[in-house]
């Protein structure tokens, strides 16, 4: 499973990082964040995407989810 | 449309409809909220620059850092934290101050400047659209300032909310430390800076804006830079309901007005209004936010933010002071030779400057 780090990132890093490993066609990718506004973009763009959003940490200042195709 | 873009739109109309109805009540005109021009007022309110036309404490932009910080307390969404190239982020501030002056206006003044008619701003929509896109050309190459970390206190995140505090109590109180020179607070006699809305409405105003920006994250250049990247219309959404917002009171209230000329603070040298809110465009692309959009991170403990805002104060004070701003055009009065407006020489040295200086930060700093 790809991983992606964006925590700490400012806008729109968060959201590029990950296209980035859905561009190389990642079908599994783990992402780990520390702002509501990454969760929330990131989610948006999984949904566009077709990806399915598994949340494994909810904390909005420490979250965790894992995307798959 | 899902019920995000719904409340993002309805944000943008009830933003674009306060901007107006602030200039109903004694803002200037086209400048009903603009961050820039405010900050710029409240640089000249501290004295740290001289323009006596443009000195006034803002209460709208300290509504907004305030409307942040308690709508993200109550939300949970504190947290103090910074330390991604802070001091690069403040000369970015006081590069997109000199943008925004050369312009005339932060990009949210410029849609309530197209809301009003205003040509000009259209023009600046250009350049803002092209700054941002250039940005955007940097971040697909692989730019970024690098991650912040969350702080162990949370005392750092409280700085700028309580500088801006501290000022609406000077306001309020209305104290003058010296009777025969003015200050702590400077205010203008004449001119925009004398142009103002009451002060607990302009207070509720900013408080108001800042509750519904930090829920909607809305960003002018997110709008057009989200678009450009990935085709996700949310940001432009609340930028469209800006406009729409403002047009119609603006036509309800009689300030609708079209053309190029006789616009208030404005002026018609096209290349300057393309080229300021180019530099904005670029430089908010790379910071992350537009200067709204940074008021709001500050509220919620963005450090680093909070530097891009005293960077844009401190530009808006280096603008006046070394006669870097815009001037507005004006027709010939009574005694009173026409002003052609826009920027001088130095003005329109220190906005390709600042071009070249983001051309270098956005190539110095890819990852690779």
């Amino acid at each position: 499973m790809e991983k992606v780090d964006v925590r700490g990132l400012s806008c729109p890093l968060p959201v590029i990082k990950t296209k980035k490993a859905m561009d190389q066609g990642a079908s599994e990718i783990l992402v780990v964040g520390s702002t509501a506004v990454s969760l929330e973009n990131i989610s948006r763009l999984a949904q566009t995407r077709a990806y399915q959003v598994n949340i494994k940490k909810a904390d909005k200042n420490d979250w965790e989810i894992e995307l798959v195709k | 449309m899902d019920r995000g873009k719904w409340f993002i739109l309805i944000t943008g109309l009830i933003i674009g409809a306060i901007a107006v109805v602030l200039v109903k009540l004694g803002n200037p005109p086209n400048m009903g909220f603009c961050i820039a021009c405010f900050e710029r007022d409240i640089a000249g309110a501290l004295g740290l620059h001289r323009a006596g036309v443009v000195q006034y404490m803002r209460p709208e932009i300290i509504g907004i850092v305030l409307g942040a910080l308690l709508t993200s307390l109550f939300a949970g969404e504190f947290r103090s934290r910074g330390g991604s190239a802070t001091l690069v982020r403040f000369i970015m501030g006081m590069f997109m101050m000199i943008g925004a002056l050369v312009f005339l206006g932060c990009p949210l003044r410029d849609v309530l400047r197209m809301a009003g008619g205003d040509y000009n701003a259209v023009v600046g929509l250009l350049g803002f659209i092209c700054g941002v896109g250039g940005g955007v050309w940097f971040l697909r190459r692989g730019f970024n300032l690098g991650r912040a970390e969350e702080s162990h206190s949370k005392l750092g995140g409280y700085v700028l909310p309580v500088i801006v505090a501290i000022l609406l109590f000077i306001l309020l109180k209305g104290t003058i430390f010296n009777p025969e020179a003015g200050g702590p607070l400077f205010f203008s006699k004449e001119g925009p800076g004398s142009m103002t809305a009451p002060i607990l409405i302009s207070l509720a105003a900013g408080l108001l804006v800042g509750f519904l920006a930090q829920r909607t994250r809305l960003c002018l250049s997110g709008g057009i830079r989200d678009f450009i990247l990935m085709r996700d219309n949310y940001l432009l959404i609340g930028f469209i309901g800006i406009f729409l917002g403002a047009l119609v009171l603006n036509i309800a209230f009689g300030f609708f007005k079209t053309g190029f000329s006789g616009q208030p603070i404005a002026h018609s040298m096209h290349i300057w209004n393309f080229l300021g809110l180019f530099l904005v465009g670029l430089t908010a692309t790379l910071l992350g936010g537009c200067p709204l959009r940074q008021l709001i991170l500050s509220g919620e403990g963005d450090t680093d933010a909070a530097a891009v805002v005293l960077g844009m104060i401190i530009g808006a004070a280096v603008c006046h002071n070394f006669m870097l701003a815009a001037s507005a055009a004006k027709a010939a009065a009574p005694g009173v030779a026409a002003v052609a407006g826009g920027p001088g020489i130095y003005g329109q040295i220190a906005c390709v400057a600042g071009i070249v200086v983001m051309a270098i930060i956005g190539w110095s700093f890819r990852e690779e």
